[in-house]
């Protein structure tokens, strides 16, 4: 474990990264609304794709990082793995609620229905009542050596899970929009909103980084206050 | 490898032996079952949706809650007083004491599924002979992924709070693919289309098999650690 004063130290970089990445995303807010083109079919309905994406991406992100993460955890057996893991899972649940609220409010006016049982959109969410489970399993365990081990299975089989979601997708007849970005062929979007999307998605990485930072800290914090409780005692 | 075989079948029959002296957990599940096979008929508007077209759903609905019943409780079996403890001790290697609950909870599941397809039949008047086969290959294949993550995931629940509760929240979205796959295939079936039209589905399901059921055993180990 590391010391008070170096988690202190980490917490306040966190913090730091979190607003550099918040200034990051009022100006990607401004750049969407004001020096994108309006897509043509769908008006202003679609700049919340500059929200949605960027936050898809920052919860898959997060999900697999704490996949790898719980890998090198049962290989090292270190506790601080398992904290950043955890950090990691909590940051992107937060992230997948975001995702999971601006979809529908732009499914509205171009599906016309908030919530479809789309094959990506059932997905997503089983993948977040995953990490729901994930999260809760933590809080009703109380042996951190066994709730490690145990989340870490968890985690694994979670990052197992995901590409077998995705073929699930494309098997089942499906509404949400084909990726545009990743796939075999050139990305199929114009410039401008190619930029500003590629820009928010890089500042919603900071922004994970930074809440991420702040929580392990956090984390790390409580542990040794614990210590130092049960050291006391 | 014969003496490893051993002691996985040793498990195995263990655990069916306890259950064949008081049957209450087979009693129950199919009981369950049948419950659940008979809520999900009514709940349809009987003029407009025929049962037939719930039906491939109802069935695997059905057989998901009667998995999850059967694999809550393959070990508690072991944690009253401490039962798992001297499987540990008997120095049975960890994997091994994983193929023997798995084999053991597939017998279990399986028995289920058998008493339970033919009331189905019954009951949502499915003409089923023609496509037997394909039907019994497509339930065991998504059984043994319902199987393999149901054993790996009860060992650690029963070692929480809440366990009955835990099971269904980390089990389910595990078995989104075959549960997926098994009701798209059974109403593909049940349509009169032959299976060698959905090719993937079946890949996809056996590819989810061998991932989990691989994962399952290997990661088994780290669950039972002391």
């Amino acid at each position: 474990m590391m010391t008070m004063d170096r988690a202190e130290r980490m917490a306040r970089v966190g913090g730091a990264i979190t607003l550099l990445a918040l200034v990051g995303v009022i100006g990607v807010y401004v750049r969407a609304l004001a020096f994108t083109p309006v897509e043509r079919f769908q008006g202003l309905a679609q700049k919340i794709y500059y929200v949605h994406v960027p936050n898809a991406w920052a919860a898959l992100l997060a999900f697999v990082v704490t996949g790898l993460l719980s890998i090198l955890y049962l290989w090292l057996k270190d506790r601080r793995i398992d904290l950043a893991a955890a950090a990691s899972a909590e940051v992107g649940m937060a992230f997948a609620v975001v995702m999971m609220t601006t979809g529908p409010i732009w499914g509205k006016p171009i599906w016309g229905t908030w919530w479809t049982w789309d094959a990506r959109l059932t997905s997503t969410l089983f993948l977040f009542l995953l990490f729901v489970g994930y999260l809760v399993l933590r809080g009703v365990m109380t042996d951190p050596g066994v709730r490690g081990r145990f989340c870490a299975v968890i985690g694994i089989m979670a990052l197992v899970l995901v590409p077998f979601i995705h073929m699930t997708v494309y098997l089942f007849r499906t509404l949400h929009p084909q990726p545009i970005l990743l796939k075999p062929s050139a990305p199929s979007l114009p410039g401008a909103m190619l930029v500003t999307l590629l820009t928010s998605i890089f500042v919603f990485t900071v922004l994970y980084v930074g809440f991420t930072t702040q929580r392990y800290a956090l984390a790390v914090m409580r542990e040794l206050r614990a210590e130092e409780a049960a050291n006391a005692a | 490898m014969r003496e490893y075989l051993r002691y996985a079948l040793t498990i195995a029959l263990k655990d069916l032996a306890i259950e064949w002296r008081t049957k209450t957990a087979f009693a129950s599940g199919l009981a369950f079952a049948i419950l659940v096979l008979a809520v999900l008929f009514f709940s349809r508007d009987p003029t407009a949706v025929a049962s037939r077209d719930i039906a491939p759903g109802a069935l695997w609905v059905t057989f998901t809650f009667a998995a999850m019943l059967g694999l809550n409780r393959a070990f508690f079996l072991e944690s009253e007083e401490r039962a798992l403890d001297a499987v540990l001790l008997t120095g049975i290697p960890r994997s091994a004491i994983f193929w023997g609950k798995f084999l053991g909870n597939l017998a279990f599941v399986g028995a289920i599924e058998a008493v339970s397809l033919p009331l189905f039949v019954l009951f949502y008047d499915i003409v089923v002979w023609p496509y037997l086969p394909s039907l019994v290959l497509v339930i065991a294949m998504a059984t043994v992924a319902f199987v393999a993550i149901g054993t790996i995931l009860s060992a650690m629940v029963v070692r929480t709070r809440y366990a009955e509760l835990m099971l269904p929240l980390l089990l389910l979205p595990f078995l989104v693919p075959p549960l997926v796959g098994g009701v798209q295939l059974t109403a593909r079936l049940l349509d009169g289309r032959p299976l060698s039209d959905y090719l993937g589905w079946l890949r996809l399901i056996g590819a989810f098999d061998l991932a989990f059921v691989t994962l399952a055993a290997v990661l088994f180990g780290v669950v039972l650690d002391e």
